[in-house]
């Protein structure tokens, strides 16, 4: 069967996602700040005001209407909870938490209650929900508003975690976490939402825990995460002008983790780097490289380097923030070490 | 207010179940037989009962550390309660949540709560679910007054009066967060006067008499179920253990806690049924006796259940997931 395509961007396919699962699925429902936009205000009420703050989800209240597309107040702890109390008692909410920064004010709801309570209920509760969240630097928005901290969710028992590099991806995965029985974390990266790419009609779905050979190549292995695979691409064209030929693997998915993907490219190469645009220590960069070591120790033949975000909040001052970002320099400076 | 007479046996049976199970617990705690803590409800029994009268299973409630009142209330049963407690297989969550998470969602209990505050979202979430399904369902959080100050508490208020939920709202006043008395944690005269900054109806109901919570939560609970969203409740009460079973209580004077027991919710109740004639001391006692009968089963079954196997420890994280990623590296 051939299935048609055409270019669509990160925020189209996430858009058309959504719209694809809340026509199948009646239980599906979104809630969020400004997920639909000016409830109750009359000449936008049908087709909403804004669709999310950088229009991901605009258009949907007006084919799902209001009980479906739900504007929460800013109570990030009441409607993250309620998603969780939603999704335990038979919705499939999928809640948008609009910067992922904001998870302090609504942490205990999320890794306490969403993520927990299924094995404090010994199996009996499934809680099939899914945050949607925005991450990344690249807007000049600074400390409160440019982070990635996907590592602080991987690393809790209970979440799975996933963070779409293409629009291909985006939609796949998103289709996949909306029919997940667990609660995903999902994270979009703003400066991606104007890329482009081929994305397939209908619906489709990216399997959860499994990485994406990007590019493949002989001489190193680069894992990288969302917005980290262009940049890992871009690297990894200019070290082929110097006749180095490298395999860029996209995570995709940060909890559960596709060990075999890694430890098999690997294995080819010999060569570890890791990209990762959040911060260094206890991450998901560390995390591979503790994998390496651990089980693929014997087809080390250098160090792994981890190119990373500095130990830092992000900056403000563009220069600062460029600073921040991993680079392609940097990614082919740490590649040549290893050669 | 007529209560059928069967409704009445029910009130005063659970009444007696909840006090017989906390006295039990604290006894097996004291001896060491259960692992972690408990936050015993002894006192408390009536505001559980006279609101979770007008629940089916079907409807959801969401709990406190002190759940094991809500739990019992809400028909959960007893037997696999107190073999959750001793941490065996056959525990109504196998031994996982213990006492202070303890739930059994097929009887619509979403969980007690070891987050003082955690559950307010939780029920309205429940509230949601029964709105957007177009269902008669009702979520009540039980709260204590220590949780009536935390943000999420607020945050839920503000929500289901917007959303028009059917979330009723149940604080149970026992005086301290604790420790600390209610009157110097909380800035209001009431509670339940707060329930005008989220435009709903705010209820001071005495919790020591469960008829008096009976009417209130009947008004509240059909308030919700006709979508006209929620109503805060504040019943106070007494808990007649300490904070957690252990606490050495300094806070309170023998005298106070000696006055508590002139006002106790069995005692109340057995003197109003016995002095109108609804109900004969004798059924009462029979009551008393089944209920002890009942929790020495339970205690039995929970001696001899087993513990689950180690490995246990791996499975229900998800849904789904490679156990080999659940599973210790080496």
């Amino acid at each position: 069967m051939v299935v048609a395509t055409r270019v669509l961007s990160y925020r189209q396919a996430i858009n058309e996602a959504l719209r694809l699962e809340m026509r199948r699925d009646p239980t599906v429902i979104l809630m969020g700040e400004d997920v639909a936009g000016g409830a109750t205000v009359e000449h936008v009420e049908q087709e909403g005001a804004w669709g999310g703050p950088l229009g991901v989800t605009k258009s949907l209240v007006s084919e799902f209407g209001r009980r479906r597309v739900l504007d929460t107040p800013i109570s990030e702890a009441a409607f993250i909870g309620a998603a969780v109390g939603a999704a335990v008692t038979g919705l499939r909410p999928v809640a948008e938490l609009m910067f992922v920064d904001f998870f302090g004010v609504c942490m205990d709801q999320i890794f306490n209650q969403g993520a927990k309570l299924r094995y404090m209920f010994g199996g009996k509760a499934k809680v099939p929900m899914v945050i949607r969240t925005m991450i990344g630097a690249g807007f000049g928005a600074a400390g409160q508003h440019s982070g990635c901290h996907y590592s602080v969710f991987a690393h809790m028992p209970g979440l799975k975690a996933v963070a779409p590099a293409t629009p291909y991806d985006a939609k796949g995965l998103l289709i996949a976490a909306i029919r997940d029985d667990d609660p995903v974390l999902f994270f979009e990266h703003k400066m991606l939402y104007d890329t482009t790419g081929e994305v397939p009609e209908g619906d489709y779905v990216v399997p959860i825990g499994k990485a994406d050979v990007k590019r493949e190549g002989n001489d190193v292995t680069i894992v990288a995460i969302s917005r980290m695979v262009h940049v890992a691409l871009e690297a990894a064209a200019r070290l082929a002008a110097d006749g180095i030929d490298a395999e860029v693997v996209d995570l995709r998915s940060l909890s559960p983790l596709d060990e075999e993907t890694v430890l098999r490219s690997l294995a080819k190469t010999r060569r570890l780097v890791v990209v990762d645009e959040d911060n260094p220590r206890c991450s998901i960069a560390a995390d591979i490289a503790a994998l390496a070591v651990d089980k693929g120790f014997d087809s080390l033949d250098a160090p792994v380097k981890l190119v990373t975000a500095p130990h830092t909040p992000v900056p403000f001052s563009p220069p600062l923030e460029q600073y921040y970002v991993p680079s392609p320099e940097r990614v082919v400076a740490a590649v040549r070490e290893l050669l | 207010m007529e209560i059928p007479r069967e409704r009445l046996l029910w009130l005063y049976e659970r009444m007696v179940l909840i006090r017989a199970f906390e006295d039990r617990v604290a006894q097996l705690f004291a001896a060491g037989k259960l692992p972690g803590f408990v936050h015993l409800y002894a006192g408390e029994e009536a505001i559980a009962v006279g609101v979770c009268a007008h629940l089916t299973d079907r409807d959801f409630i969401t709990s406190t550390h002190r759940g094991h009142g809500h739990c019992i209330a809400k028909g959960v049963d007893v037997r696999a309660m107190m073999t959750e407690l001793y941490g065996k297989a056959t525990g109504v969550c196998k031994g996982k949540g213990g006492s202070m998470h303890i739930a059994d969602v097929d009887k619509g209990m979403l969980g007690a709560n070891g987050i003082v505050g955690g559950g307010p979202p939780i029920a309205c979430g429940a509230g949601l679910t029964a709105k957007t399904l177009g269902t008669d369902q009702v979520a009540v959080y039980f709260f204590g007054d220590g949780a009536a100050e935390q943000g999420t508490t607020h945050e839920a208020m503000n929500l289901a009066a917007i959303w028009k939920l059917p979330v009723v709202f149940v604080c149970e006043n026992n005086l301290y967060a604790e420790s600390t008395p209610w009157t110097y944690h909380c800035a209001a005269p009431d509670i339940a006067s707060r329930a005008a900054a989220y435009d709903m109806p705010g209820v001071l109901v005495d919790g020591t008499d469960v008829f008096a919570v009976y009417e209130a939560a009947g008004e509240a609970i059909a308030r919700a179920r006709r979508g006209e969203g929620p109503t805060l409740l504040e019943c106070r009460a007494f808990r007649y253990y300490g904070h957690f079973q252990g606490d050495a209580v300094t806070y309170r004077t023998p005298e106070e806690e000696a006055s508590y027991r002139q006002r106790d919710p069995i005692q109340r109740f057995r003197q109003a049924v016995l002095s109108q004639g609804l109900l004969g001391e004798d059924e009462l006692d029979a009551v008393d006796a089944a209920v002890k009968d009942r929790i020495e089963e339970a205690v039995r079954f929970a001696e001899t259940s087993p513990y689950p196997p180690p490995e246990e420890c791996l499975t229900d994280v998800y849904v789904s997931y490679p156990v080999e990623q659940l599973a210790f590296r080496h």
